[in-house]
């Protein structure tokens, strides 16, 4: 699903230190250094979308999340953002740790595997959900840790993480009446604003 | 040289010479009074002269980086990447490619005549740091009027003196290139530079590295040198897919007392030979020293975050991922300092099986992301865009 990317911006101020973990071919990047005049650096491990990252101007490391960022020191950044990558990580608690350590804030999206349509797959077909937003075979997904929107809020509960603000999303990236109804049955994307 | 010479490569070129009167105080607070510097060119200087791109060489290289000389049959050391539609492309790009003070392909050093003593300055001609190679290329750039360098590109060595102007000439260059390098030297790194420079000390023929007034040369020692530095730029896998354990010479059945030799031996041997001819045993010396001595962060307290705030380009930092001479650790240092410092910095790790050597060699994702980046810069050039 393509972002908004009005939706990260609005919680980015200009000038600012951003660190995108798992930063695909550097699009957010490329629109937050435009309109927002952030310093930022992407992490990324798949060689096409560095070298995109390159072409279109914007600092890449290539650095595995499962391999720690212990690297980066604690609070050395503004904002910390992951974008439909929680799911791929081998411990997503521990990048979620580490993501908060490091930035005074962090925004998090990831895909909910709570929407009607995952549930019906494995209710009613009794299979795993495949969709043209998550277009993989269980067998070679990269997606390996799925979540959903219930699951997410007691991680924080449990972690103590405050969550500042929420957005959910339908397929077509909008929120609507049913979205902010039932957004762990309707929303297929869930941004979190989350802090120490 | 070929009987035709590849589409893709600058062709024919040929080195220049440019003297230098005005004398250069060196880090060692020795004064060379004057010194000369051979270089080549490829491509053209626009007329903005914002197109100018330095290339820096490391421990055995010189000014031939591209291109065929007159009667040879090999191309530069850097002709993979250097060239009409490469990753540096001379189309694009005027290419400055220069033989480092000290060395021996032309440039002053210990081959040359000491104007003191009129005779070649053998061990007796002044070490020299990283530093010192930058003063000197940047009077080269001066006299080539080159204000300043759209990038300044090295491997291992090389990568060292491109980070060196990141410091020394922050306004200078727009963009620093290093490629299979690191901030300072291992203990093991050291090591290896000491074992090297004991091999040609210890030939009965350095004469403490006056050997040509005696007419004697170090060889077997600086053979010896180069075959101990061969093994640390190749990895374990390519050595073993190279050689193995393959038999040259010898067998291994029983009843046969005949010595074995196995193919790492004699293309060990090979290239030893092969670069004690070329190379003279005091500029071996002199470069392995420089190396020992470098380290980026040594003025600023020993904090590579303090050595880099001041740099105004941007980086491209690339390592290899069996090179063990200097490995990517050593890259993700430097990487992780200039973060630190709010620098501009992009990395990749490439996945090659060539170890330290790979910076030379072939390799599809090097060379991707190589020209997807120099395209960058040609791209800011312009557009007119800083830095």
């Amino acid at each position: 699903m393509k972002l908004p990317p009005e939706l990260v911006q609005q919680w980015i101020r200009p000038q600012e230190t951003v660190l995108d973990l798992g930063c695909g071919d550097g699009t957010l990047l490329r629109q937050l250094i435009d309109e927002k005049g952030v310093l930022g650096y992407g992490l990324e491990i798949d060689p096409t979308a560095i070298n995109a990252c390159v072409t279109a101007g914007v600092n890449v490391i290539e650095q595995d999340l499962d391999g720690g960022l212990s690297n980066f020191a604690d609070g050395s950044f503004d904002t910390v953002v992951m974008t439909q990558t929680l799911q791929a990580v081998h411990y997503p608690h521990l990048v979620i740790d580490e993501m908060l350590r490091i930035g005074k804030m962090c925004i998090l999206v990831f895909p909910n595997f709570g929407h009607w349509r995952c549930r019906m797959h494995l209710g009613i077909r009794g299979r795993m959900p495949v969709s043209k937003f998550l277009p993989y075979q269980w067998y070679d997904t990269p997606n390996i840790h799925f979540c959903t929107i219930a699951d997410f809020e007691s991680l924080c509960r449990e972690k103590q993480i405050s969550i500042l603000n929420r957005r959910f999303l339908t397929a077509h990236g909008r929120a609507n009446v049913m979205t902010r109804a039932w957004p762990n049955l309707c929303s297929l994307t869930a941004i979190y604003r989350i802090t120490r | 040289m070929p009987k035709t010479l590849p589409k893709d490569s600058v062709g024919l070129v040929a080195p220049r010479r440019l003297r230098f009167d005005q004398p250069l105080t060196l880090a060692s607070g020795r004064v060379l009074e004057r010194y000369e510097l051979v270089y080549e060119t490829y491509g053209e200087l626009n007329a903005e002269r914002s197109n100018a791109v330095l290339i820096c060489h490391a421990l055995s290289g010189d000014h031939h980086a591209a291109g065929y000389h007159e009667g040879q049959d090999k191309p530069g050391w850097w002709d993979h990447y250097i060239g009409p539609g490469k990753p540096i492309d001379t189309r694009r790009f005027f290419v400055v490619s220069l033989n480092n003070l000290g060395g021996c392909a032309g440039s002053t050093g210990p081959t040359s005549i000491n104007p003191a003593t009129g005779k070649p300055w053998g061990g007796a001609f002044p070490m020299l740091r990283v530093r010192d190679w930058v003063a000197s290329q940047a009077r080269l750039a001066d006299a080539l009027g080159i204000e300043r360098f759209a990038a300044v590109i090295g491997g291992s060595l090389g990568g060292m003196q491109a980070m060196r102007w990141t410091i020394d000439f922050p306004q200078r260059l727009r963009h620093c290139i290093a490629i299979a390098s690191a901030l300072r030297l291992s203990a093991q790194n050291l090591a290896f530079n000491e074992i090297a420079r004991r091999a040609i000390t210890s030939d009965p023929g350095f004469h403490s590295g006056d050997y040509h007034e005696r007419d004697t040369l170090p060889r077997d020692g600086l053979a010896l040198a180069r075959m101990i530095g061969h093994v640390t730029y190749l990895s374990n896998d390519l050595m073993g897919e190279k050689f193995g354990r393959e038999l040259r010479a010898g067998s291994f059945d029983i009843g046969q007392e005949s010595a074995i030799e196995f193919q790492v031996q004699s293309y060990l041997r090979y290239q030893g030979e092969r670069f004690s001819g070329r190379f003279d045993a005091n500029t071996y010396i002199l470069m392995t020293r420089a190396l020992d001595y470098f380290d980026l962060a040594r003025d600023f307290g020993d904090d590579p975050v303090r050595a880099f705030s001041g740099a105004l380009c941007r980086f491209l930092i690339v390592s290899f991922s069996t090179d063990w001479r200097f490995p990517p650790e050593r890259s993700r240092e430097i990487v992780d300092a200039l973060i630190a410092a709010r620098q501009a910095v992009s990395y990749a790790e490439i996945a090659s099986n060539q170890g330290h050597d790979a910076f030379l060699l072939p390799n599809p994702r090097y060379e991707a992301i190589f020209a997807s980046y120099m395209q960058r810069i040609h791209r800011e050039l312009q557009e007119g865009s800083s830095p």
